[in-house]
């Protein structure tokens, strides 16, 4: 294949004995879109950590540009034209655009002096490459996410980059942004024939994109193929390897009762507009949209977390003012936040320190001190009912994997009792096998008459667990739509829709 | 234009005629050539600290030790010319003390970029380590009847003299030494890779490592030049004064932190400049020396310069809340 | 799994013991060390009285720091504000009491100057608290100004000099039981401390913010409320602290204790307290409030011995630096070999 740029063959990494990736095999060939697909803890990152050159791999062969690499180097690769784009896109938010776009070129030139005339022009060029304006005297701290990755791209450009990797690159972007995105990404391909590598475990983007798909699922490649050959069912077989049961949450709440939340006419600001909404005991409400729908502002603004300008919010048919999420906390409302590990966790304290934080007000005697014994029944209550995986409830959060650190979040909300429960990407950042086992659970809570808003974009996760789902965009809720009538391909092309 | 008014540097200048317009109505001695002469004179030492702590501060550190190796690359500095030869020249005093300063920089460097330490307790450590040697080993007494001869000579040097009522006027030379550092830091942070360095590392020390800065290099290159402008610092402030007193200088931290917090700088790193530390350091020498002749007493200095620390950093903490609540969707509308 | 419940605590069991046993060890080995060195002369009981006065100073002042860097924070006030309320008491007593004074008697103006002392310190607290929490300037900056505002107040109200005045001598010197009146306020203060961050909500909240202030907001802490109790107890704190120093010295002066900053900050990290917050015990900091008061009495007698100079009492500023720098450059390295450890207990969870 004259047009390969990039070769790996039986590609093999464990850490500490666990296999990481196992014989993976794929090419990237100039000037395509590839895609690799995988969920969560597949071995996607350990892939591209590997092609960046900042792991070494344990097995297997690496060939670059015809070029076979006993070691691989970060500093290889980069000459080799390899960019990978992070998730935190490593830009200096206190500098210029135009500092951003061409420090990485002048350190790599080894220049030691700042000739600003040539800075200015380099940044110029590599944002016409693009053919994006972006004004190159803004610090990049003032700039929005879409703004910065394409910073990041325009930076990559700068270091002759032949294959640019993009790790989630639309996570968080708005469906406007998302299609510039594809746009910029395409016109690149075409003229420069830049490859391109995806990595993403969303379905709608990947069908649409991609050119080369690659599925990867606990560290083997499962299959690879020419766009036209997958379809969302494909890609989810492939991925989890099993078809997704068709399992729904089917239930009709009790109309007679009052709701537990209801919530009348809200706005703030662009973010919500003219929000109507209300959840009843036994409920699991989907909202989904695209990022900048008012999925996350929604959640936010029901605990508490961002102002409200306007509107009503009943809790069992009474008035309540939300101010903060103490007020929402009060009114019985709990918030499993999007960014578990810096919102939801204190990582370096004890499993039981998590789980009573919210409750320990509540574990004091007639002295106002807290009772050690009442923490410990009720730590090791909450370490049973949710199966914690823990030798100790003393030992750090941190010392846990993704899903049982989910459980301690869960623990520490189910703990207070809370009679509504917004979770926001409950499952981001957990393997399959742990999916499911939370999937149940938040069932279990629906059937014990708690209201569950649960804030996804996962299509599946919202077509098994939901009894009905509230789509969102451009902060409007636009349709509710009821799993039972729709499928996966109908949701997926509502929820990219713009 | 409204850019330019939320810089801190518009905001302190602003002050900063308004204080002077206020002092000068109050009492005309302020816009002479003599009282103006003494304020240059007395903002030379606090500005090259000044550049030195600015260049720590944008890199996200904060070094509270400068004052200690001041005092101790001066007092150092004048046992030796007392011992090898009282009358060696001042140039190389300059020389010595910067010597000096840079050692004991490079003490602080060590274990800020080998162990990551916090900067303000390494150098809450230092401070005490460096004084307390001084004092302990090298000497605790006052050189003021036996100071070098260059010293006095230094002191007493001019280069414009304006004829007053009563006497001359005169502007001391050494001025041109802290504008002469002040220009090479600039062009330092503005014009050299590893300037830019310095502000990427203060910016995001992760993506400053991962772009392929040499962080640990970086680190010894801030707190090694800190020291060597400290060192240059003390030997200028014994020089003017015709005395090296191990009790001196320290203390003075505070006046040099206020000045480059006030010139913008943040203790998260990344921002601050040159013109606006120099602002800054007009301001709080103005505050120190000319207060009075509004009839604030001398007792209150202290007052003072605490208040201009918490202005300069609570502004700019006000309007970065402002900003995140922005931020975070709303008042953008 | 084994759930057994210890008879510890469920929050910190595991690193509780390892912590305190080191500095335990430590504290001993020191104290030997100058019983063998200095025979006759350390370890008399002369000398722990004198040792056991002297500890209160800058022990009690350690408990200010702690509070405000479990929170992830510091107070570089604490001095200033212990100072202006020493000043506070000062005059309220050389004003009101005796012939000098209005003549009352001291049984109505000690506890008045006390309550003056407290209250002051409150204020300056509180400001500080304010500062941190509602205006959002870093601690570090936020009370290296108060602390200058102050120091600075204190000169105002003095003109420069001390106050003086003996009326509180009897605290200072006296004793209760036989225990002198200083360490029964630093036993007192420890004991608060232990109730305080071991079985009260708002110690509770103190270790959670401290370690991610993030989650504590999103857990529903009221963040600004803890932070501002954190502050204003540093100040109240460092206003017993400030009494203890009048007392003892029978002035009150606005430069008095220019070193405690550090001496302060290297009990706490020398006691374990973690300088990002959320770490950090009383048996620590109590166990390295001893380790330095026999250091300090230790090298002193033994500088005394060795350099009978004035300059041998510079010596100890240069130790106290030289050993705080020691001790993070070895928690360096112990925290490294620490860091390998959870990578184990992790595998045999996922196995």
């Amino acid at each position: 294949m004259a047009n390969e740029f990039l070769n790996l063959t039986g590609i093999s990494k464990s850490f500490a004995g666990v296999h990481a990736l196992r014989n993976v095999d794929f090419s990237i060939e100039r000037g395509r879109i590839h895609c690799l697909v995988g969920e969560n803890g597949s071995g996607k990152s350990t892939i591209i950590k590997i092609i960046a050159g900042v792991y070494e791999r344990d097995s297997g062969s690496i060939v670059i540009n015809g070029k076979e690499f006993e070691k691989l180097s970060p500093i290889d690769a980069i000459r080799e034209g390899i960019q990978v784009i992070y998730q935190d896109f490593s830009l200096f938010p206190n500098l210029t655009v135009a500092e951003n776009i061409a420090l990485n070129q002048a350190l790599r030139d080894g220049r030691r002096f700042v000739n600003w005339r040539h800075v200015h022009s380099i940044a110029a060029d590599a944002l016409a490459q693009i053919e994006v304006d972006i004004p190159l005297n803004a610090t990049v701290g003032e700039m929005s996410v879409a703004n910065k990755q394409l910073i990041a791209i325009a930076k990559a450009l700068r270091q002759q980059a032949q294959l640019i990797i993009m790790d989630e690159p639309t996570s968080a972007l708005t469906g406007r942004e998302i299609k510039v995105l594809f746009s910029v990404i395409r016109k690149l391909q075409e003229r420069q024939s830049i490859a391109f590598l995806f990595v993403s475990h969303k379905l709608d983007e990947v069908l649409e994109i991609s050119e080369t798909t690659i599925v990867i699922r606990n560290g083997k490649t499962v299959s690879a193929g020419e766009r036209g050959e997958y379809d969302g069912a494909r890609l989810i077989y492939d991925m989890t390897g099993h078809t997704i049961t068709e399992k729904v949450y089917d239930f009709e709440p009790d109309l007679s009762q009052p709701p537990l939340i209801k919530v009348e006419n809200l706005n703030a600001g662009a973010a919500l507009i003219d929000i109507n909404l209300a959840l009843r005991a036994g409920e699991i409400v989907g909202v989904t949209g695209l990022l900048g729908s008012g999925r996350t502002e929604l959640a936010l603004a029901l605990y508490g977390m961002l102002p409200i300008e306007s509107g009503r919010i009943y809790i069992n048919n009474k008035p309540a003012v939300i101010r903060s999420n103490r007020d929402a906390i009060a009114h019985g409302i709990g918030y499993v936040p999007e960014d578990r590990l810096s919102e939801g966790l204190f990582l370096e304290q004890s499993i039981a320190r998590n789980v009573v934080v919210r409750t320990i007000d509540g574990l004091r005697n007639a002295l106002g001190l807290t009772i050690p014994q009442k923490i410990s029944e009720q730590v090791n209550q909450w370490v049973n009912a949710l199966r914690i995986k823990t030798p100790d409830p003393a030992l750090p959060v941190k010392t846990l994997s993704g899903g049982n650190q989910q459980r301690v979040v869960l623990a520490k909300w189910l703990a207070s009792n809370p009679g509504i429960m917004i979770l926001n990407g409950p499952t981001v950042g957990v393997d399959i096998g742990s999916k499911d086992e939370l999937h149940d659970l938040m069932k279990k809570l629906a059937g014990e008459g708690m209201g569950l808003l649960v804030i996804s974009d996962d299509i599946p996760e919202l077509l098994q667990t939901c009894n009905r789902v509230l789509l969102m965009r451009h902060g409007r809720i636009v349709e509710e739509i009821k799993p039972k009538d729709t499928n996966e391909g109908e949701l997926s092309s509502k929820l990219i829709k713009d | 234009m409204k850019r330019l008014l939320r810089r801190n540097e518009t905001l302190v200048a602003i002050t900063l005629v308004i204080l002077c317009l206020v002092i000068g109505f109050n009492n005309p001695t302020f816009f002479t050539w003599g009282n103006i002469f003494v304020l240059l004179r007395g903002s030379i030492v606090t500005g090259i600290f000044a550049m030195g702590v600015l260049i720590v501060l944008i890199s996200g550190g904060i070094d509270v030790s400068f004052t200690a190796i001041g005092i101790f690359a001066l007092y150092s500095t004048v046992k030796l010319f007392l011992y090898f030869d009282p009358n060696a020249p001042i140039w190389l005093g300059f020389l010595i003390a910067a010597t000096i300063g840079l050692g004991l920089g490079l003490i602080n460097a060590f274990f800020i970029a080998r162990f990551k330490l916090p900067t303000l307790i390494v150098t809450l450590g230092t401070l005490s380590m460096f004084h307390g040697f001084l004092l302990f080993t090298i000497g605790n007494r006052i050189i003021r009847q036996d100071i070098p001869p260059s010293l006095t000579a230094f002191a007493r040097a001019t280069v414009i003299q304006v004829p007053q009522t009563r006497g001359t006027a005169s502007l001391h030379p050494a001025i041109f030494l802290m504008i002469a550092i002040a220009i090479m830091v600039w062009l330092l942070l503005k014009y050299t890779m590893l300037g830019r360095g310095i502000y990427a590392l203060g910016g995001a020390p992760e993506a400053a490592e991962r772009a392929g800065f040499n962080v640990t290099r970086i680190q010894y290159f801030i707190y090694g030049f800190v020291g060597l402008l400290s060192g240059i610092a003390g030997m200028t402030f014994g020089a003017l004064a015709r005395q090296a007193n191990p009790q001196d200088i320290v203390g003075m931290e505070l006046n040099v932190i206020a000045a480059v917090v006030l010139g913008g700088a943040y203790l998260t790193g990344g921002r601050g400049t040159v013109i606006g530390t120099l602002l800054g350091v007009a301001l709080v020498v103005i505050a120190n020396n000319s207060l009075i002749l509004i009839g604030v007493p001398t007792v209150w200095q202290r007052v003072v310069i605490g208040l201009i620390i918490l202005v300069g950093t609570g502004i700019p903490a006000i309007q970065e809340r402002r900003a995140g609540q922005r931020a975070s969707g709303l008042t953008e509308m | 799994m084994d759930q057994t419940t210890s008879r510890k605590s469920i929050f910190t069991r595991l690193s509780f013991d390892f912590y305190t046993l080191r500095l335990f060890i430590i504290a001993l080995v020191i104290f030997t060390a100058f019983s063998l060195l200095l025979p006759g002369k350390f370890f008399t009981v002369r000398n722990m009285q004198s040792m056991a006065v002297q500890l209160p100073e800058f022990g009690i002042l350690a408990f200010a720091i702690m509070i405000t860097m479990l929170t992830g924070g510091i107070d570089l006030s604490i001095v200033g504000t212990a100072n202006l309320s020493a000043i506070v008491a000062a005059m309220i007593l050389t004003g009101l009491t005796g012939d000098e004074g209005a003549g009352m008697s001291l049984a109505i103006t000690m506890p008045l100057a006390m309550l003056g002392a407290l209250l002051v310190a409150s204020i300056c607290g509180l400001f500080n608290g304010f500062l941190v929490s509602k205006v959002g300037i870093t601690p570090i900056l936020a009370t290296l100004g108060t602390g200058a505002i102050y120091t600075g107040l204190s000169f105002v109200i003095t003109g420069g000099p001390a106050i003086t005045t003996t009326q509180l001598a009897f605290i200072g010197n006296g004793s209760l039981l036989r225990v002198p009146i200083p360490v029964i306020v630093f036993i007192f203060v420890a004991i608060i401390f232990v109730i305080i961050l071991n079985r009260s909500v708002f110690g509770f909240n103190v270790y959670m913010l401290g370690t991610n202030p993030t989650a504590a907001l999103f857990s529903g802490i009221n963040n600004d409320r803890v932070l501002l109790r954190t502050y204003w107890l540093a100040g109240l704190i460092a206003g017993i602290a400030g009494i203890i120093f009048l007392a003892r010295t029978n002035s009150a002066k606005p430069d008095f204790g220019a070193s405690f900053i550090l001496l302060t900050v290297l009990i706490a990290i020398l006691g374990g307290v973690s300088y990002t917050g959320g770490f950090g015990a009383v048996s620590g900091l109590v166990l390295a409030v001893l380790s330095i008061q026999f250091l300090s009495t230790g090298l002193n007698m033994l500088m005394l011995m060795w350099f009978p100079s004035s300059a041998a009492i510079f010596f100890r500023q240069f130790a106290w630096g030289g050993l705080l720098l020691g001790v993070m450059v070895l928690n360096y390295y112990t925290e490294k070999r620490r860091d390998r450890q959870p990578a184990s207990i992790q595998s045999k969870d996922s196995s």
